[in-house]
Parts: C-alpha cells; sequence; structure tokens
C-alpha cells in the first residue's frame, strides 16, 4: 500500500546521504529535490573540510558515507591546516569545484539501485488518523505514500532573500521556497526559529587582476579525506587571497542605511564564525584590512566566490565595494551577495537519533536542525538515513557518543542544548578531541558502517589489515627492550637525547619530547618498513600516551552517566523532589540518558541525584512485582 | 588516579558540634586510604585494618608524616555497612580544626570530598534504605545541596566570587586564543606567542597560588588562631600549656625532654578561639625521637599565627634560648619568662635585639602569676590576626580549596606544555581541566563561554 519505504525530501548534502544510506541499506527510497541542477549544491563558500568538518568528512566516510570520497575525485586545491600544532587537530581542507561535485554526486544516485529521483516540489506532508507520516502531496498534486520521511529542506523553508532595501520569498539561487512547508510544519505545532546567513558577490574570473593578490598553492599529500584515496590529485588549481582596504571600510560605514543587517529588516540571528563584511567592519574598527579568499566555484567556468565578503549590501554598493579591493579594480559582479533567513526547528524537539518527537516516523537533517554547513548537513543526513532504515526493521536506533564522534557531539549539542545561532563544528566543542581524531576516524567508526552493509567487503578486509598493523606495532614497542649499556648511550646521544639507566622499552623513549618515531629508529633497528596511515596512529598513539590515558579517564567518569537510561515514558513532573526548572527543561529535551539529561542548562547535580533515586525506586518496585525480592 | 574508583569522605557529624567527630571514607579503596594515614600507637602502619575491631591510634599527615590527632578507628567491609562498601570511620577529637586536617590529609590520599548527601544516596542505591524511604533519601540531598548551595551563594557574594571569576577570565582568554588559532588557521588573527601564553599561564598560576594562601589564611574564621608554645628543654611550656587550656593535659616532668611531640587542643583566650600547640623542647639531640619532636616543633612555630617563647625566668639567657629567638623572629607573639616565682635572673636587657617586637611578660606557670596579662596580651594580638583576615574576606572552604588546588595544578601541566614541547593543543587539554575546576567553584559552564570569548576576541570569518 505504500509506494516507498523512505521519501527524503531535499536533494541538499544531507537529503543525499540520508538517501543513499537508506538505499544502501536495502531500503526503496524517493528522493525529491526541487532542481536537477542543485543536487549537492554548494550555496556558500565553495570548499568543505578544515577544523571540525575535516573530522566529520573522515567520520561520514568511516560509516560509509559519499562526501569524501566525491570531494576527493573533484576538487580543485586540498590543503593539510595545522600542521604547525598538534596531530590531534590537523585537519584537511579543500576546494571544492561545485558543478563537478554535483555531478559525481548525482552519479552516484543515479547508480544506485532501490533509489528513485524525481524533481518535485513537496506542498504538504501528509499524515494518518494515528497521527503518523503517511507520505507526501507535491504541488503538482502528486502523492507518494510512505511510512517514513526525512526531511531536509535547507535553507528553502521559509526561505526571504534580503539584498539592500529589497527583500523576496526565495531559495538560494533563485530556486523556490518551501513556503508551504513551513506552514504545514507550523500547523502541527512545531516551534520554529528564524535563521540567517550570508553569501558572497560571484565575480568574473577573466576580470581578476592576479597579479596584485597572493597565491595559495595546494599541497601534495599521501591521503585524502577518503580511507580509499591513495595520494592527491593531479593539476591542483592555484588559489588566491586579497584583503580589503581603509576604502573598502568607508564605503560600508558610509552606507550602513542601506544594509539591511543594520536597519532592522534583518531579525534572525546569524552565524559568528560567519560574519557579513558590514559586521566585520563595524564590531572591529581597529583592522584596517580583512582576508578576501579568491575561491574559484568550478576548475574552468567563470564564476569565482569572493569568500569573507559576505554582504548584503545593495548590488551597486557592492560594485563599489569590490572595486576598493587590490586586484579586484576592473572585476565583474556575476552574483550579487546576497543574506537569507529561513526556518528551522528547535532542534530540542528532536530525539537524537534525528527523529521528531511529536510525528514518529519524520526524521530531519542538515539546515533544518539549526545548522549551518554541507559537512554538518551530511553527516546527519547520514544518521538520519541509517536511523530510518533501522525503524523500519524495528531495531535500535545508532547514536554515536560525544566521545565517540564529532558527529555525537554535533547532534547531542544540538538535541540537548538547542542553538542560538546556526550551530557550525568547531574542534573546541569537543571534548575529547585527542582521542577522536580525523586520523582515527576509520578506526572508531569503519566496523558499524560495515554493520550496517555501508562499507564493502573488499574495502573492510584492508581497514582490518590496517588495524592489526596498527595494533602489532603499538605492541612491538611496548615489548621490546633497549638495554641499557653505553652502545645505547652512544645511540641515543646521537638521538639528541639524554641516556637510560636499565633497559627500557621502545615505547617509553617515544614518551620523551625529543624522540620522535623516525628518529627512534637509530635503536630500533628490526623495525619493519610500515604503510604511513599506520604510523600516523602509531606515533600519535604512542607519544600521546599519557594525555590519551587522562583523556579515557575522564570518558570513563562520563560513561557512568551516559549509560544510564531513562525510560521514555517518564512522566516528569511526578518525580518527587525535582526542582520546577528541572520539570520544565526535561519533559521539554526528554533526554534519553543521565548524562544527556546532566548537560541540559537548568538541571542541577541534585536534580539528577533525585532522579537517580527516582530511576532507582522504580527499578527496585519492578523487581519486587516481579517476585525476586532480593531486599534485606 | 584512584579518583575515578570514587571513594568518598566527608566530616559526618555536624560542623562544630559535640566532642567527638567523625570522618568517614567510603568506597573500594576506603582501607587502602585509611591504611596511609592511621598509625596504631607505636606508630606503626597497619597493612590492615581488622574488620569490626575499634583500633585505637593516630592520624598523620599522608605526606609530611605529621601528627595530626588521636583516633578511634572503625573498619566496616563490603557488604555489611551502611554504604555497602567498604568504609572506615575515624572518631576524633572534635574540633572543626582537627576534622578538616583529618579530612584533608584523607583527600591528599585518594578520597573525594562526598557530595551532599553523597553517602545516604550510595546506602540507597546498594538497596541498604528501604523503598519506602526513598523519598527521605532526596529531601536529604535536596536539603543539604540547597543548604550547601545557600552557603556558596552567601560566599560568592564576598570576595572569593569576583577572584576567581577574574582569574576565570585570563584562563578563559587563553584557551580562546589556543582555541581560536586551532579551529581558525586561515583567518589572520593575531594570537599569543607561545612565550606570552606562558607568561599568562605563570600569571594565573600565581593568582591562583595567592588565593589558595589567602583562603588557607582565612581558615583562622574556622579554626582560630593558632598559637604555638616555643623554647628550650624544661622553660615549663608543657606547664604553661595546661595552665591556658584549664586541664592537665601534657605531661609535666621535671626532666628535660619530656615532650617530645606535638600536642594541641582547643581553649578560648579573652573571647577568641584559639588553637594552642605545644611542642618539644627546642635543643640539638642524638635521640632519635626527640629529634623528630624538635623537627615538628620547628615547623609548627613556622605554620603557627603567633608563638610564645618561653624562657626560664630562673637561670641567665643561653645560646638554646637565643637559637629560639631566632628561629620565631618573624613571627609575631610573646615572650613569656617564666618561674618568676623562683627569682627572675632575666630582664630585657638579657634579651638579644634580634628577638624582634615580642611584649616580655613575667609569669609563673606554678603560681598563676602574670597569667592574666599573659592572655590578655595573647588576646589582643589573636585579635588583630583575625581583623587582618577580616580585612581580606576571602572565606574559603574545602570543596572550594580543593578545586582551586587541582585548577591551580592542571595550569601547572600546561605551562609545563608550553615551556617544554611547545604544543597548544595539549596544553589546552590541561587548561581546559583547570576551567573545570574553577567552575567548580563558580557554578557556570566554560563552553558557551568560550565561544563568545573566541568570537568575541577575534574577528574570524569567510
Ligand atoms: N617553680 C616553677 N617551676 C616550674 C614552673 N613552670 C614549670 N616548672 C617546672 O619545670 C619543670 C619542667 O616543666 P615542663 O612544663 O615539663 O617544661 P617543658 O618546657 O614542657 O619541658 P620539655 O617538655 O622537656 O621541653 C617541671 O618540673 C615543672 O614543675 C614555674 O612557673 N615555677
Ligand atoms: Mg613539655
Amino acid at each position: 500500500m505504500y509506494d516507498y519505504d523512505i521519501i527524503v525530501v531535499g536533494w541538499g548534502h544531507a537529503g543525499c546521504e540520508a538517501a543513499l544510506a537508506a538505499a544502501r541499506m536495502g531500503a526503496n527510497v524517493l528522493l525529491t529535490g526541487s532542481g536537477w541542477e542543485t543536487i549537492a549544491d554548494m550555496p556558500c563558500n565553495p570548499s568543505l573540510g578544515g577544523p571540525g568538518k575535516a573530522q566529520i568528512i573522515r567520520e561520514i566516510d568511516a560509516l560509509g558515507g559519499e562526501m569524501a570520497k566525491i570531494i576527493d575525485h573533484t576538487y580543485l586545491q586540498i590543503r593539510l591546516l595545522n600542521t604547525g600544532k598538534g596531530p590531534a587537530v590537523h585537519s584537511l581542507w579543500a576546494q571544492a569545484d561545485k558543478k563537478a561535485y554535483t555531478a559525481q554526486m548525482r552519479k552516484s544516485l543515479e547508480i544506485q539501485p532501490n533509489l528513485t529521483l524525481r524533481v518535485s516540489h513537496v506542498e504538504r506532508i501528509l499524515i494518518n488518523n494515528e497521527k503518523e507520516i503517511d507520505g507526501i502531496e507535491t504541488e503538482a498534486g502528486e502523492a507518494y505514500r510512505a511510512p517514513i520521511i526525512i526531511l531536509a529542506t535547507g535553507t528553502y523553508l521559509g526561505g526571504t532573500i534580503y539584498i539592500g532595501h529589497e527583500s523576496y520569498s526565495s531559495g538560494p539561487y533563485g530556486q523556490p521556497a518551501s513556503v508551504g512547508l513551513s506552514k504545514i510544519l507550523g500547523g502541527l505545532g512545531f516551534n520554529l526559529v528564524r535563521f540567517k546567513t550570508g553569501t558572497s558577490p560571484r565575480i568574473a574570473r577573466h576580470s581578476i587582476n592576479y597579479a596584485r593578490t597572493k597565491e595559495q598553492p595546494g599541497h601534495e599529500l599521501p591521503f585524502g579525506f577518503s580511507f580509499e584515496t591513495p595520494g592527491t590529485r593531479k593539476n591542483q588549481l592555484l588559489c588566491h587571497l586579497t584583503y580589503t582596504t581603509p576604502e573598502t571600510h568607508n564605503i560600508i560605514r558610509t552606507n550602513l542605511s542601506a544594509a539591511p543587517l543594520y536597519t532592522g529588516a534583518i531579525t534572525g540571528p546569524g552565524p559568528r564564525y560567519c560574519p557579513s563584511i558590514e559586521t566585520k567592519v563595524m564590531e572591529f574598527p581597529d583592522r584596517d584590512r580583512h582576508q578576501i579568499f579568491l575561491e574559484p566555484e568550478t576548475r574552468d567556468g567563470e564564476t569565482v566566490y569572493l569568500g569573507g565578503l559576505s554582504t548584503s549590501l545593495p548590488p551597486d554598493i557592492q560594485t563599489e565595494l569590490v572595486h576598493s579591493v587590490p586586484g579586484l579594480e576592473e572585476a565583474e559582479i556575476i552574483r550579487p551577495g546576497y543574506a537569507i533567513e529561513y526556518d528551522c526547528l528547535v532542534p530540542t524537539e528532536i530525539y537524537p537519533w534525528l527523529e521528531v518527537k511529536r510525528i514518529p516516523g519524520l526524521f530531519t537533517a542538515g539546515q533544518i536542525n539549526g545548522t549551518s554547513g554541507y559537512e554538518e548537513a551530511a553527516s546527519q543526513g547520514l544518521m538520519a538515513g541509517i536511523n530510518a532504515v533501522l525503524k523500519l526493521r524495528g531495531q535500535e536506533p545508532f547514536v554515536l557518543q560525544r566521545s565517540q564522534a564529532y558527529i555525537g557531539v554535533l547532534i547531542d549539542d544540538l538535541v540537548t542544548k538547542g542553538t542560538q545561532e546556526p550551530y557550525r563544528m568547531m574542534t573546541s566543542r569537543v571534548e575529547y578531541r585527542l582521542t577522536i581524531r580525523q586520523d582515527n576516524a576509520d578506526l572508531r567508526l569503519t566496523d558499524k558502517g560495515f554493520d550496517f552493509g555501508l562499507i564493502p567487503e573488499k574495502r573492510y578486509q584492508m581497514f582490518k589489515e590496517k588495524r592489526m598493523k596498527i595494533q602489532n606495532e603499538l605492541t612491538r614497542l611496548k615489548t621490546t627492550l633497549v638495554p641499557g649499556d653505553k652502545n645505547t648511550a652512544k645511540l641515543l646521544e646521537k638521538m639528541g637525547t639524554t641516556p637510560i639507566q636499565t633497559q627500557t622499552s621502545l615505547a617509553d623513549l617515544l614518551l620523551r619530547p625529543e624522540v620522535d618515531y623516525e628518529t627512534l629508529g637509530i635503536v630500533d633497528k628490526n623495525r619493519n618498513e610500515l604503510p604511513r596511515d599506520v604510523l600516523l596512529v602509531v606515533e600519535i598513539e604512542s607519544k600521546y600516551a599519557g594525555y590519551i590515558k587522562k583523556q579515557m579517564t575522564q570518558i570513563e567518569r562520563a560513561r557512568r552517566l551516559e549509560t544510564r537510561r531513562i525510560p521514555r515514558d517518564i512522566d516528569y513532573s511526578q518525580v518527587y523532589g525535582l526542582s520546577r526548572e528541572a520539570v520544565e527543561k526535561l519533559s521539554e529535551v526528554q533526554p534519553d540518558s543521565l548524562g544527556r539529561a546532566a548537560r541540559i542548562s537548568g538541571v542541577s547535580p541534585a536534580d539528577i541525584a533525585t532522579l537517580i533515586v527516582h530511576l532507582e525506586t522504580g527499578n527496585r518496585k519492578r523487581k519486587q512485582d516481579n517476585g525476586d525480592n532480593d531486599e534485606t | 588516579m584512584v579518583r575515578d574508583k570514587e571513594t568518598i569522605a566527608a566530616i559526618s557529624t555536624p560542623m562544630g558540634e559535640g566532642a567527638i567527630g567523625i570522618v568517614r571514607i567510603s568506597g573500594v579503596y576506603a582501607f587502602d586510604i585509611a591504611g596511609k594515614v592511621f598509625r596504631d600507637p607505636s606508630g606503626q602502619r597497619k597493612r590492615k585494618l581488622r574488620p569490626w575491631g575499634v583500633r585505637y591510634g593516630s592520624i598523620v599527615d599522608c605526606r609530611t608524616g605529621e601528627y595530626i590527632d588521636e583516633v578511634l578507628a572503625v573498619a566496616m567491609p563490603a557488604p555489611y555497612s551502611f554504604t555497602r562498601e567498604d568504609i572506615v570511620e575515624f572518631n576524633c577529637h572534635g574540633g572543626t580544626g582537627v576534622l578538616t586536617k583529618v579530612l584533608e590529609t584523607v583527600i591528599k590520599c585518594g578520597a573525594r570530598l562526598a557530595e551532599p548527601g553523597e553517602f545516604t544516596k550510595r546506602a540507597f542505591l546498594a538497596g541498604r534504605i528501604d523503598l519506602s524511604q526513598a523519598e527521605a533519601v532526596i529531601d536529604v540531598i535536596r536539603a543539604k545541596t540547597d543548604s550547601a548551595r545557600r552557603l556558596s551563594l552567601e560566599n560568592l557574594k564576598g570576595g572569593l566570587s569576583s577572584k576567581v571569576s577574574m582569574i576565570r577570565e585570563s584562563v578563559l582568554g587563553l584557551l580562546a586564543h589556543i582555541e581560536a588559532a586551532i579551529d581558525f588557521p586561515q583567518e589572520d588573527i593575531e594570537v599569543l606567542e607561545i612565550q606570552d601564553m606562558a607568561e599568562q599561564a605563570g600569571e594565573v598560576i600565581s593568582g591562583l597560588n595567592s588565593l589558595i594562601n589567602l583562603g588557607k589564611s582565612s581558615r583562622i574564621y574556622r579554626d582560630g588562631v593558632s598559637v604555638v608554645l616555643a623554647g628550650k628543654p624544661n622553660v615549663g611550656k608543657s606547664s604553661l600549656f595546661n595552665v591556658l587550656i584549664g586541664k592537665q593535659r601534657a605531661i609535666v616532668t621535671h626532666i628535660p625532654g619530656t615532650t617530645r611531640d606535638i600536642i594541641d587542643d582547643w581553649t578560648t583566650i579573652k573571647g577568641v578561639p584559639v588553637r594552642l600547640v605545644d611542642t618539644a623542647g627546642m635543643r640539638k639531640t642524638e635521640d632519635l625521637v626527640e629529634k623528630l619532636g624538635v623537627e615538628a616543633a620547628n615547623r609548627q612555630a613556622e605554620a603557627a599565627d603567633l608563638v610564645i617563647v618561653v624562657i626560664d625566668g630562673s637561670c641567665p639567657v643561653d645560646d638554646e634560648d637565643k637559637d629560639t629567638l631566632f628561629r620565631t623572629v618573624d613571627k609575631p607573639g610573646i615572650i613569656a619568662i617564666n618561674k618568676c616565682d623562683l627569682g627572675v635572673k632575666v630582664n630585657e636587657n638579657n634579651i638579644p635585639p634580634y628577638a624582634g617586637v615580642k611584649k616580655i611578660i613575667q609569669v609563673s606557670a606554678r603560681t598563676g602569676e602574670g597569667i592574666d596579662e599573659l592572655e590578655k596580651a595573647l588576646g589582643e594580638l589573636a585579635t588583630t590576626e583575625i581583623k587582618d583576615a577580616g580585612d581580606n574576606p576571602v572565606m574559603v572552604n574545602l570543596r572550594q580549596l580543593e578545586a582551586l588546588e587541582n585548577a591551580m595544578r592542571s595550569m601547572e601541566d600546561a605551562l609545563n606544555i608550553l615551556n617544554s614541547i611547545k604544543t597548544t593543543d595539549l596544553a589546552a587539554i590541561d587548561i581546559q581541566e583547570s576551567l573545570f575546576w574553577l567552575d567548580q567553584i563558580t557554578g557556570r559552564s566554560a563552553s558557551d563561554d568560550l565561544m563568545d570569548k573566541i568570537f568575541g576576541e577575534f574577528c574570524i570569518g569567510k
């Protein structure tokens, strides 16, 4: 009686990953979107990765998602950031070719069995008499029935574009906004909030005077985002950097009356990590220049995105603005920047497995949940896709812990604390940064991906081999002892480190700040040649062993609360001794574990202790009722 | 660390009440920890406390070995205890100061300070308390937490809050610099150089350090003013001690070197609570036990708020007297010329000028002569001590002190990394830990504040 198992609405990064994962897990999936060319589009900066986001892409890859593979096949340039800092925060970053990325993703979707693509504008969510999901209805009046819907509509949800004094209803790039959908969601009693984001002008490549800009070359690296990528692409493109001038800042200051951000036209909060140039100039008056990244959107197309120059000033002023920047004196604006306001759900209305609490069968992923960024969206799509299928099968939902993955932190933050601004992943949000790194994402999550059937057998074998090599090498370092004799003393001196009195393991020597794996080779003659990705993990895990252990203790400390489940049917107003504020907050968020409950603001340690006692009381009552009375 | 195994400890009798106070330890490491601080009457460490036995002995500081109090120790093995965990209880002489000291050393050995109502909660969770009492358990937790919170709120109105907030602000700032650089490597933001970070970390450490010292001095409020009787053997320290506390506590003989250990007791002198400490006579000695006693005496004199240097007035001032005066030159206090009933052979001119500004009073422990004048002078000095502490209204309780000390230790780790391997993301782990401990005092959550700081301080964004 259903047409599909799952319908995914919206084919941005979230929708694509959701549909692919669900179809690969065997569900019959319909994926709808409003324009063929908007599949996995990048309407903002054409780049992926960077701190926090690179880790997410690696995690998506380990769980069998698509993003890493596609960007590795299509990027224009790749760089490893943060190499001057500890290896735990090294992060890949890539300048994307948005056209190639879209095309490649479309191909993945097209060849995927069990997956149907359909250009259509969804107008209504159908709900049956039991208040369950029943399907969708499109603008054209077609109806498709399915028990599960994944909403991934991004900025299309009630979008309004602002540019100068003008404003009009729209999705990005002139795509129609889903006004109807907001209405339907609103009618179902959802609280919607309005967020804002901005984009920069695109200019014509031929009109740029590159001589007045700074070159930014890519890196040659022995890896990419995906486990399957062995190295760097050939023919990386040069990127360029230029700066605003005092004149630019003057133009902004004199035209503030035309800036929707300052006239009060835009009310939704914008992301603080991606401020408009208006905001930057006004909030940091001491800065005499700001960076402008000239980001090519495609390999040989005309459009270049002006990263750092997000603005919603009127088009004529944008032209003036752009011309005040070195290298852009003659630049032709192809498309002016704009600000877009859109509706989001309040993410505390969603379970950690991304199902909406009040409508069973409705999942949401991506910007609609209050996040910003392609990586954040894609990871939620993947998780929603997996969980939708698990629900179909009647299996336990898949929830990642904060100590397991950046994705776990992302979703936990959203559903537990909500967000006051579009949420962007940052490494500083992650408390266990040293144990969940970009280099060990595969070790953390590939088993899971394989269990879901999202990692092919061949790749899993390769992965297991890598894992074994790492384990073996770590054990060898711990068990191989270096004698404390004169000969060794000489070698150690050569390594630039102090002699040892008694025999010492290689692992202990490696703990010394001045010793790295390579120099260790001087006293470690019998080592085997190991692949680079293996060495990377081995070196980090052994060099930072002390710190990793510290963090493991913290994780263990937290785990006690994390693993204590709170039954879903709990009525907080009936829990004796809870503060009023706690009852309110707990009822709203409905945390599934004590750990999550403890992170809600307004819930005190005493409330948690009270809750523990309450849960225990319930357990014991149940035991008594079952007759196995083990009380004293 | 033992910490995560969560052996907890607390004073389980109401503060400041009763002649006997109990410090209770519960958890898997209770017996181990007790073993580290408990000594039997011969001063031996007991490897194992006999279950259910009541043992007489003493508590010593687990680091310095310093004597703290004589106690009765009771060991109750799991699962037959209140919490169904291993429990050790020390029945101490009472007096908040001593109890706090015992608790402190227990915590130094790896126990964690129990949360309010935690023993009761554990007892309940272990099935020790009947189901029908569940609500009563919650009441206990709530009442204790709420009163603890009230207390700490009152505390926060005072100086501690603003001082901790200031330190927290610089910790946050330091972290923001590190985090901004990690999260936004492509931005041209001006973050601190490593040396500057190290310098800031150093400032935080010294800030924390002085706060800890200030906090410790504030304990005069709770513990009273500590007064040490110092002097060479046989001058009558123990005799004066007994007179001042009004009971025969210390042994008095005519044999020099009678007192070999620290004896202390509580009394009020002219309305001021005072912890009076009797010590071994200060002299060079070959006797090992006495030698240890003399060392302890020196430490006590150093740590005390006030000192009474006792001199035998019936004999001329000798080198040993001068030595004592020299050692205590920096301490405010009094010079008591004792045994004046035997005729006074010592006057002010015999006291060397390096004795410091100390009032000289002639007394006799035997006849009681001059004792009132001694008490009066002591009362005045003690009041000044309290007043001085009052000008620094930083009240720090043990929980806060523990948090401050942990915050400082983590910051020292961070500084160490900044100075040696210079890896900021590792230092960040320790700085975060430091912040975590400060937030145990302020009750704030750092994660949102950190974001605010990063975005407020740096112009970030493409
Ligand atoms: N006549 C007289 N004898 C005193 C007075 N005070 C103490 N004595 C005597 O001096 C002797 C030593 O007194 P203690 O109080 O034991 O002296 P102490 O300084 O504690 O000696 P150590 O513990 O050995 O360092 C005893 O025999 C006391 O009775 C006093 O005021 N007058
Ligand atoms: Mg004596």
